[in-house]
């Protein structure tokens, strides 16, 4: 392998730590100010992250025309003890590109969405702090030149997506889920901070180049354990499974925020994580299927819960648990298909966004109900969210010519690729999901635009303002045509980062994938729509047990009780008895027996401790005195 | 190098101001205040001047601006004052926190009858007795003050304490550090009776090392119990939770973030140098310690349900945090256990001070009288999750450094020990951000709107005194690195007694360069 180096920064690249510090002045005004921003406060957010998508546009185009395609930005360095070295330095490359361009690009509609669903909520200002607070962080996490800063904004937006999870956080469920997300992803990034701890062990440093170069003379022992250990990182991030369950909650947070943090941008974290880490995840074909195996399981467990919620934010979040999922196989899979696994994460962020925002502007019409079951027949009252809705639908279930048809069928097309019958059973989990997301996205579209109204009866429905239509339709337009844009550009313009993509020739080609495809979309689409056209219950039946099951998240809260809760707080309150009447108790008792009596301690006067105190300090000078004179004799 | 004698002026101003401020008359409530501001504000002026005028070279002498004053001859006792870079940290923060309480407390005492002129005196003589153990470099004398300051906090905790157990935890605190202190004294003793009536510990480090031994590992244990006790360590650590949640919460600020880093600056500055065979001895036993109190007391913690005795239990988890990054005897872990005892100081310094400005308001600790007060207080409780977050250590504050310093150091020497240890931050998300939740956030407890204090946000005195913190831990969490280069030469020298080979330091100066 050629050794990896980046080229310094120059011209408008070297301007990187502008992208990161817009945001974050931002952040920082807004939270300083206080009150008297409330009136200007979020367009001044609107307005940091536009000029930081401006910004990441120039550096785009000055990057295209580099030789070496890679912009290394040294800041100051922040760490040296010894031979420790850890530097603050950024790396633009075509990788942190695309992602710069989907933060601030995406994200700038949506803080342009969120001035308009805010409107109304007198902490608007502090959701603009946070909401650029987070743009900031996820812009470190994917321009960090080392694993170090990478780790600064992995963080960051977990202080981010907490803040705005439990944004009203005077509704318990708020505080609860933000707290479950926080506690989360605090256990994932354990597996961050031992896999650095481990790459400084074996090749003393945590920069990129110098972990990939390095890389090749890794012991399997040590790759496999860096793997595994940015793996479960990776997966606690992205909702993963076994770290699946906060995710979903996270929906307790205003919609904006489901749409940037936990569906475009922050859960597709683990992604980038494995991603630029793919030196790493090449060299160890175990954690190559431990990643695998992990988007395989998950892809099927979100779409399985996705058909049995009714909760129309709860739904579109399993089915980013789901489409992560594909992302995950894709860059477990390796080879070409990292790229693969890019642009579905690319796409993923436009239909998804619009998507969410979608849901926000139904929920805004419906006085915050999120109840699929009492919606109905909304196509007529919200042309606009109607249409925009349709157009990520039809992309995330992937039909032609909507982006999720360029961007999910090669993947799936890989999978099949994979050697022996491990291709069959992953290509068949690829396929089988594909046919389950048809049917929960068309079951979601269904209830919520389609069939006879079973409004409550306090709610007018009506189309939301041009504010939040506009982005809807432009994520729209991108959800239409992202996908066919992105299928061969992208992954080229990636090359640089992931070497030369080759074709893979496995157990079906290309046209046999698609054809699959699309019939088992048909088909579980078709499902949906013929169950659903109708309405609903509007309360739900007694179910057979796998519907039980699956409404119960899979099991995954009752596990997450009984290994993680219960245990800490018994060992909580076990701890304190023991420290009260074991370590304080002995210390207790070890007085009682010089003192006489217990008594004495407990319940002194105040002029008693002081003698007390005073005799036992002069019988120290005496005994020292005493000391004193036996020496010097 | 240095024409005025800064060391002693630390000491001896806020001594002298003590008296001054103690011989106000308690009608003058605000002058005891602001003159004992004064005084705070100018040891901290000569602290930054030390701090100028330090040289951080790798080959510059250990202790720096030495000074010597004869004073009991026949037991080689002198007012002989020093500073290295460690000491230079913990002088730094104490000369800064000291101020920044005084401030916090500056109202506390309107509501109960204690004399306020006794009370700022007691914060000023605190001071100077915690200066002036990290100045020492005589050990009875470093051992003299090292019992002295258990004067001015025991009546701090007794009588300007709150609670109804406070004269409880003030005579527990006294007694346990008293016995502590005992251990040490037979010690001390012994190693003069051993080295034929030296106390300088200049020259203890530069003579002949002790035999490796029994009598070496004796001497050891009678330092380590004592500073084991003032840190503290797991399981002496029963004191602490009694202490910090008694005492007015900027006294515990001062307790937790300066006077328990005594204990762990002093088993760098004492049991490593003059005790290195037995200290490797026992290093397997206090590692051990330090990772079972990282996970203990951060468990304890969780189920605490007062606020200040919860946030005692955080500290000593942390304290294992430091135990464990100097036992593990990297650079980088011993580097970093210094740096946590700073950046600890300034945290934990600053999440005591605002849970007082909360308990103050409530007038109670408990956690249960709490409850959704985030929204009358928007801004208390930003700072109080802002100092939460900084104590979990979460990257970009100053904390996260250290920690990381520490976990890593101790990974490249005991890799299972290091994993176990960095477990512990689960646990403290888990306890500061559900103490956030149980107080803050969810349903608003109704008790809440019936006191009026609670309904007002931060005044401008506590903005002012939260400011320099907040800057300081944000700061240090980009910016580390002047902190690493003022400690690591000292770092370095410490731990060339480990690896047996004093004879590569530095020349002492003013000894040796003659």
């Amino acid at each position: 392998m050629d050794e990896i180096s980046y080229a310094p920064a120059e011209g408008v690249l070297s301007l990187a730590w502008l992208l990161i510090a817009l945001p974050a002045i931002g952040a920082a005004v807004l939270l300083l100010a206080g009150r008297r921003a409330d009136k200007w406060g979020h367009w001044l957010g609107v307005a940091t992250i536009g000029g930081a998508f401006a910004l990441a546009l120039a550096m785009f185009g000055s990057l295209a025309g580099l030789e070496n395609k890679s912009a290394d930005l040294h800041l100051f360095t922040m760490i040296s003890v010894g031979d420790l070295n850890v530097e603050a330095n950024l790396l633009f490359d075509p990788l942190s590109a695309v992602f710069c361009l989907l933060i601030t690009g995406v994200g700038f509609l949506i803080h342009v969405y969120a001035v308009g669903y805010m409107a109304h909520d007198p902490e608007r200002r502090k959701f603009f702090a946070y909401f650029n607070l987070f743009a900031a962080a996820m812009l470190v996490l994917v321009l960090g030149g080392n694993y170090f800063m990478t780790f600064i904004g992995w963080e960051g937006v977990g202080l981010a997506s907490y803040l705005l999870i439990s944004f009203w956080q005077a509704k318990p469920a708020a505080a609860t889920a933000g707290k479950k997300a926080f506690l989360t992803n605090r256990v994932a990034d354990v597996g961050f901070l031992l896999a650095m701890f481990t790459m400084i062990g074996a090749l003393g440093t945590v920069d990129f180049a110098g972990v990939f170069n390095g890389a090749a003379s890794l012991s399997t022992g040590t790759s496999l354990a860096i793997g595994l250990l940015l793996l479960a990182a990776a997966c606690g991030k992205s909702g993963q499974f076994p770290f699946q369950t906060w995710l979903p909650d996270a929906m307790e947070g205003p919609t904006p925020v489901s749409a940037l943090i936990h569906a475009a941008t922050m859960v597709t974290a683990g992604v980038y994580l494995i991603a630029r880490s793919h030196v790493i995840f090449s060299l160890n074909a175990d954690v190559q299927t431990a990643v695998v195996i992990v988007g395989a399981l998950t892809l099927l467990f979100g779409a399985i819960v996705g058909c049995a919620k009714d909760d129309i934010k709860r739904v579109l979040a399993w089915s980013t648990v789901s489409q992560i999922g594909y992302m995950f196989l894709a860059v477990g899979l390796g080879g070409g298909a990292f790229a693969l696994g890019i642009i579905h994460l690319l796409a993923h962020g436009f239909f998804k966004a619009g998507l969410f925002l979608g849901s926000g502007s139904v929920m805004h019409a419906m006085n915050d109900q999120t109840d699929i079951r009492r919606f109905g027949g909304l196509w007529r009252v919200m042309p606009f969210t109607y249409a925009t809705f349709a157009a990520g639908w039809l992309a995330i279930i992937g039909l032609f010519p909507f982006s999720g048809f360029f961007t999910k069928d090669p993947i799936i097309h890989d999978a099949f690729a994979r050697e022996g019958w491990q291709g069959w059973v992953v290509g068949g989990a690829a396929l089988l999901g594909a046919a389950l997301t048809a049917f929960y996205m068309t079951r979601l579209f269904v209830l919520t635009f389609h069939g006879p109204k079973r409004w409550t009866d306090d709610v007018h429905p009506h189309e939301s303002p041009a504010i939040m239509t506009v982005p809807l339709v432009l994520l729209g337009l991108g959800s239409l045509a992202a996908g066919g844009l992105m299928a061969t550009s992208v992954p080229e313009w990636l090359t640089p980062v992931f070497g030369e993509p080759h074709e893979v020739h496995g157990h079906l080609s290309h046209m046999q994938v698609t054809v699959a495809t699309t019939v088992v979309v048909v088909l579980g689409a078709g499902l949906g729509w013929l169950l659903f056209r109708g309405g609903t219950d509007e309360v739900p039946r007694a179910a057979a047990w796998p519907v039980r099951f699956a409404r119960a998240d899979l099991g995954g809260e009752a596990v997450n009780r009984g290994l993680f809760e219960r245990p800490s707080r018994l060992a909580a309150s076990a701890s304190v008895a023991v420290d009260g009447r074991v370590v304080d108790g002995a210390v207790n008792g070890l007085s009682a027996a010089i003192g006489g009596t217990s008594r004495r301690l407990l319940v002194v006067q105040t002029g008693f401790v002081r003698s007390y105190a005073l005799s036992i300090l002069s019988g120290a000078v005496i005994l020292v005195a005493a000391l004193m004179v036996v020496v010097v004799q | 190098m240095n024409e005025l004698p800064l060391l002693s002026a630390l000491v001896a101003v806020p001594l002298i101001g003590a008296v001054v401020v103690a011989s106000i008359r308690r009608e003058n409530a605000d002058a005891a205040r602001w003159t004992a501001l004064a005084v705070s504000g100018l040891v901290a002026v000569i602290a930054v001047l030390v701090a100028v005028g330090f040289d951080y070279s790798a080959g510059a002498p250990w202790l720096q601006f030495t000074e010597s004053y004869a004073w009991v001859d026949t037991w080689d006792l002198n007012l002989s004052w020093g500073v290295d870079g460690i000491a230079l940290l913990m002088l730094l923060l104490t000369a800064g926190l000291t101020p920044i309480a005084m401030l916090a407390a500056w109202r506390d005492l309107d509501s109960v009858k204690r004399s306020v002129p006794a009370f700022f005196a007691l914060i000023l003589a605190l001071e100077a007795a915690m200066i002036a153990t990290f100045l020492a470099s005589n050990i009875l004398l470093f051992y003299f003050f090292f019992e002295a300051m258990l004067v001015p906090m025991y009546f701090l905790i007794g009588s300007y304490g709150t609670g109804p157990k406070k004269q409880y935890a003030a005579v527990k605190f006294f007694l346990y550090s008293l016995l502590g202190g005992l251990f040490m004294l037979v010690a001390v003793i012994g190693l003069w009776v051993h080295n034929g009536g030296v106390f300088d510990w200049q020259t203890l480090v530069e003579a002949e090392p002790m035999a490796d031994g029994t009598l070496q590992n004796w001497l050891f244990l009678g330092f380590f119990i004592a500073f084991a006790i003032k840190a503290p360590f797991f399981p002496f650590h029963t004191w602490l939770p009694d202490a910090g949640g008694a005492a007015p919460a900027a006294v515990a600020a001062l307790l937790v973030g300066v006077m328990d880093k005594i204990g762990t600056f002093a088993i760098l500055r004492y049991c490593l140098p003059l005790f290195p065979e037995a200290t490797q001895t026992f290093a397997p036993w206090i590692i051990g310690m330090s990772v079972i109190g990282v996970v203990y007391a951060a468990f304890v913690a969780i189920g605490q349900t007062d606020l200040k005795r919860l946030v005692a239990y955080t500290s000593i988890a942390h304290f294992g945090f430091i135990g464990l990054g100097i036992f593990a005897f990297t650079q980088a872990s011993a580097t970093g256990a210094v740096l946590y005892m700073f950046n600890h100081g300034l945290a934990t310094g600053l999440l005591f001070i605002v849970v007082g400005f909360l308990t103050i308001r409530r007038g109670s600790a408990q956690i249960a009288d709490y409850g959704g007060a985030a929204k009358t207080l928007p801004l208390l409780a930003g700072i109080f999750l802002f100092a939460g977050l900084a104590s979990l250590s979460l990257p970009g504050t100053a904390p996260f450094i250290s920690e990381f310093l520490v976990l890593f150091g101790a990974f490249t020497g005991n890799e299972p020990v290091a994993v176990v240890a960095t477990l512990g931050i689960i646990l403290a998300a888990a306890y500061v951000i559900w103490m956030y939740q149980r107080t803050m956030q969810g349903d608003r407890n109704p008790a809440l709107d019936k006191v009026p204090a609670m309904q007002r946000d931060l005044t401008l005195r506590e903005k002012a005194l939260v400011a320099p913190l907040v800057i300081a831990i944000l700061g240090f969490g980009f910016f580390p690195q002047p902190l690493i280069n003022a400690v690591e030469p000292a770092v370095d020298n410490t731990l060339l007694f480990i690896s047996g080979s004093p004879e590569d330091l530095p020349a002492a100066e003013g000894v040796t360069n003659e």
